[in-house]
């Protein structure tokens, strides 16, 4: 018979002791939307299953210095914080559309990164907040710029024995704004066929000279990307529609988009530059909202 | 490597023999005999496999049994009074024509009612937010959030 026996550690210390007990014969398991249907389809058929849903230090939303995101947070819940509603739109763009409520009553942002498809919907939010990723294993901890953290289509740069803890995200300096656009067909349980976030700080609460600008991609390359020519060149320049434009031509030049079912390369390099443009005049908008 | 777990189901508590790789549907159906909910897609897709795990809406298709221990499930079955009177909300998808063929429904009562319990009053758009994981194939959508509309009405002057 096919099956796994179901470890249900309630520490981070007990987890990476079964990880290391286990090695290769193991694989995490947080809300069980991706590893579970990969267990009935077969792609995956580990022996083990480490579950990290009942480990409570993994479950915090914490908004102090810094935003700490516990890497089993759910994206309901995160759908649902104040501190998310009020301080980080972006990822709530990201949130209440991704899957179902079903779906984020169990997903985790943990098991969004590290399942690490190009098309998941809190990478470029998280790229443009500049997110550390912490990791521990039984050797020590270590954290990763989230955008050194995608090796490939469904590949990281995390060894066998690491655990993603939390995600860290800087605060955000006053007159910032941030959005994601999800392109899709239909607002529920679908992938985007393009998932751009922006994020762009201002010196004044007018919203007109950016002093730092970030663009997240998702589907746009074989990773989650940033747009850095396209940041650098946003950076110092009075935002407007054009300019937004002109970064969207540049973005496209450092994306490199494939033709797939849901999309075609010739479409999604056609979109990048719309919604870089829309998505930053939105960052606009909600930055001159807040001061209105 | 079966297993013996206790959990709570429409409010008994029950003690199951398992193995590791069921979900929470396959015991709810096979063992339980509990047949309102229901199998789609088997995959999260479709919503058809809608439970309440403690409050929250989930599919339990692939829900690993193991992580129901000691929780409390709440299946379509639950939600027949003590008197065998039916709920709002099935009085509700019964009086406004929210159920055609019927292989959505129980998932999509269990979405309702999560949302009814967090939200008593909401909105058209709040309505479709909350059921936008559960598939109607005879696409009675509009019925449906009618429906939903109805059972809140009626929940509200049940409460006055």
């Amino acid at each position: 018979m096919r099956t796994f026996e179901y470890l249900k550690p309630t520490s981070v210390k007990e987890a990476l002791e079964l990880l290391d007990q286990y090695g290769e014969k193991a694989k995490l398991i947080a809300g069980g939307t991706d590893v579970m249907v990969q267990w009935k389809k077969r792609i995956l058929s580990p022996d083990y299953l480490i579950s990290l849903r009942n480990v409570p230090e993994l479950h915090v939303i914490d908004y102090d210095a810094d935003l700490k995101i516990g890497a089993g947070t759910t994206h309901r819940a995160l759908e649902l914080s104040p501190i998310i509603q009020e301080h980080f739109p972006v990822i709530l763009d990201a949130v209440s559309n991704l899957g179902s409520v079903q779906v984020r009553c169990s997903a985790t942002m943990g098991g969004n990164i590290c399942n690490a498809a190009p098309s998941a919907d809190t990478a470029p939010p998280l790229l443009v907040l500049d997110t550390e990723v912490h990791a521990v294993s039984s050797k020590g901890e270590r954290s990763i710029p989230i955008s050194e953290f995608f090796g490939g289509p469904s590949r990281t740069v995390l060894e066998h024995g690491e655990i993603v803890t939390h995600f860290q995200i800087p605060r955000p300096s006053p007159n910032t704004g941030m959005a994601y656009w999800k392109l899709t067909r239909r607002a529920a349980m679908d992938l985007p066929i393009l998932g751009v976030a922006v994020l762009l700080s201002f010196q004044e609460p007018d919203a007109v000279t950016c002093n730092k600008a970030r663009i997240g991609l998702g589907v746009a390359a074989p990773t989650p990307m940033r747009a850095k020519k396209a940041e650098a060149f946003l950076e110092g320049k009075v935002i407007d529609e054009k300019v937004l434009a002109e970064a969207g031509a540049m973005a496209v030049e450092e994306a490199s988009p494939r033709t797939s079912i849901r999309g075609s390369k010739w479409y999604r390099e056609s979109l990048i530059p719309v919604l870089v443009r829309r998505t930053g005049l939105r960052c606009q908008q909600r930055v001159k909202g807040a001061a209105a | 490597m079966t297993q013996s777990i206790q959990f709570t189901v429409n409010g008994d508590l029950v003690q199951v023999d398992v193995q590791p790789h069921w979900t929470l549907l396959r015991v709810l159906r096979d063992v339980l005999e509990l047949n309102g909910v229901k199998q789609g897609c088997g995959e999260g897709e479709c919503g058809a496999c809608t439970v309440l795990v403690n409050g929250a809406p989930i599919n339990s298709c692939i829900y690993p049994i193991l992580e129901a221990e000691g929780k409390e499930i709440l299946t379509i079955e639950g939600l027949l009074g003590k008197d065998n009177s039916l709920h709002p909300l099935q009085q509700a998808f019964l009086k406004k024509a929210g159920v055609q063929c019927g292989f959505c429904t129980p998932g999509m009562i269990m979405s309702a009612k999560a949302l009814l319990d967090a939200n008593p009053n909401p909105s058209e758009d709040e309505i479709r937010h909350a059921i936008a994981g559960n598939m109607c194939r005879c696409t009675g959508y509009v019925q449906i959030v009618e429906s939903i509309q109805h059972a809140a009405e009626l929940k509200s002057k049940q409460s006055e």
